[in-house]
């Protein structure tokens, strides 16, 4: 009786372990990917530029980095660009990194809108796969600021007051004299 | 000589009037709040519909860009490229074309903003002049993740 009892109980937690995690198997949920969340670290990707050169986002670790997902076809990313434009200028040698990556179908249109927008940054050619590594890329603008250390600072999902970006900028920046920002 | 400036004045302003009329116009074209709120549906309704045993299907047609909609779209919705372009536009007009007129359709997009996208309005154009009087399109406020991934409602990828 004792053995008969034990062989249910494995049974039973065989089962129950079974169901479990069967629960947790994706589905059609798996088109939501993986949350990046602030302080996660930014997935790393090797994507062309408009040249055709790779541009792979862990070689600028050390910067702080605006990736900004953004389309021609998108009026609110074409009124963000000019001040992101501003930005590279103001603070490009303080260490800023500004990155866009365009959600676009083609690089034709992209290099002509980056020519006449007169862009001061680089600009690669995102895809499907790198919307999902940021955890879906569902609608447009979304802009990561990632840290020197290469995680996560703060992500904006649609058109946002450009003055949150510098403030946010400013505070993972290096003060002017070369000090590190002390811990707040 | 105050007849000859008289006509071009008139002339100019028949210019700029002309020019200003064409641009807002254009500018109108793509504005997705002149759909009367009458062929809007809500995602929350569309659901509903898809789920529904008893329900007319509509045929579902995203008609914005191609890597969102891999990245997720609703599923058994047709990707037909975007409204803003004219090849766009004539892909989707070939889509419908032999379709009869009263039949379920409903457009999406889902790019950006609702006010802010450009392909949504254009798409409705079309098949309205087609004379589809079975049109809906999907409210979309802010983006498809926010207004229906984010959701929970059911989501498909790739192509």
């Amino acid at each position: 009786m004792k053995k008969g009892f034990l062989r249910g109980l494995i049974l039973f937690a065989v089962v129950a372990g079974l169901c479990f995690m069967t629960r947790h198997r994706g589905g059609p949920s798996d088109a939501r990917g993986t949350s990046i969340g602030e302080q996660s670290l930014a997935p790393d990707f090797s994507l062309p530029d408009l040249a055709g050169q790779k541009l792979d986002l862990s070689s600028y670790r050390g910067k702080v980095v605006l990736l900004d997902f953004w389309a021609t076809w998108c009026d609110p990313c074409r009124e963000e660009i000019p001040h992101f434009v501003n930005l590279q200028n103001k603070y490009g040698d303080r260490g800023l990194q500004i990155i866009g990556v365009s959600m676009d179908d083609g690089p034709e249109p992209v290099r002509e809108f980056y020519q006449r927008f007169k862009m001061n940054y680089p600009v690669v050619m995102g895809n499907a796969k790198t919307g999902e590594l940021f955890g879906g890329v569902l609608g447009l603008p979304i802009a990561f600021l990632i840290g020197p250390d290469g995680r996560v600072s703060a992500k904006h999902i649609g058109a946002t007051n450009i003055s949150v970006f510098e403030k946010e900028i400013v505070n993972l920046l290096p003060s002017k004299a070369g000090l590190s920002r002390p811990c707040s | 000589m105050s007849l000859r400036i008289k006509s071009r004045s008139t002339l100019f302003s028949l210019i700029f009037g002309t020019v200003a009329i064409a641009l807002a116009s254009g500018a109108l074209a793509y504005q997705a709040n002149l759909i009367p709120a009458s062929r809007l549906i809500n995602p929350d309704d569309l659901v509903q519909i898809l789920q529904s045993a008893k329900s007319e299907k509509p045929l579902m047609i995203q008609v914005g860009s191609h890597v969102l909609y891999s990245q997720a779209h609703i599923p058994g919705s047709e990707y037909i490229g975007p409204a803003s372009s004219e090849s766009g536009l004539q892909s989707l007009r070939k889509r419908v074309e032999s379709l009869p007129r009263n039949k379920f359709i409903v457009l999406y997009c889902g790019c950006c903003p609702w006010s802010h996208c450009p392909n949504i309005k254009p798409a409705d154009n079309a098949l309205k002049a087609m004379g589809f009087t079975n049109l809906k399109v999907l409210y979309i406020s802010n983006n498809f993740g926010a207004d229906w991934v984010e959701k929970g409602y059911p989501v498909a990828k790739g192509d």
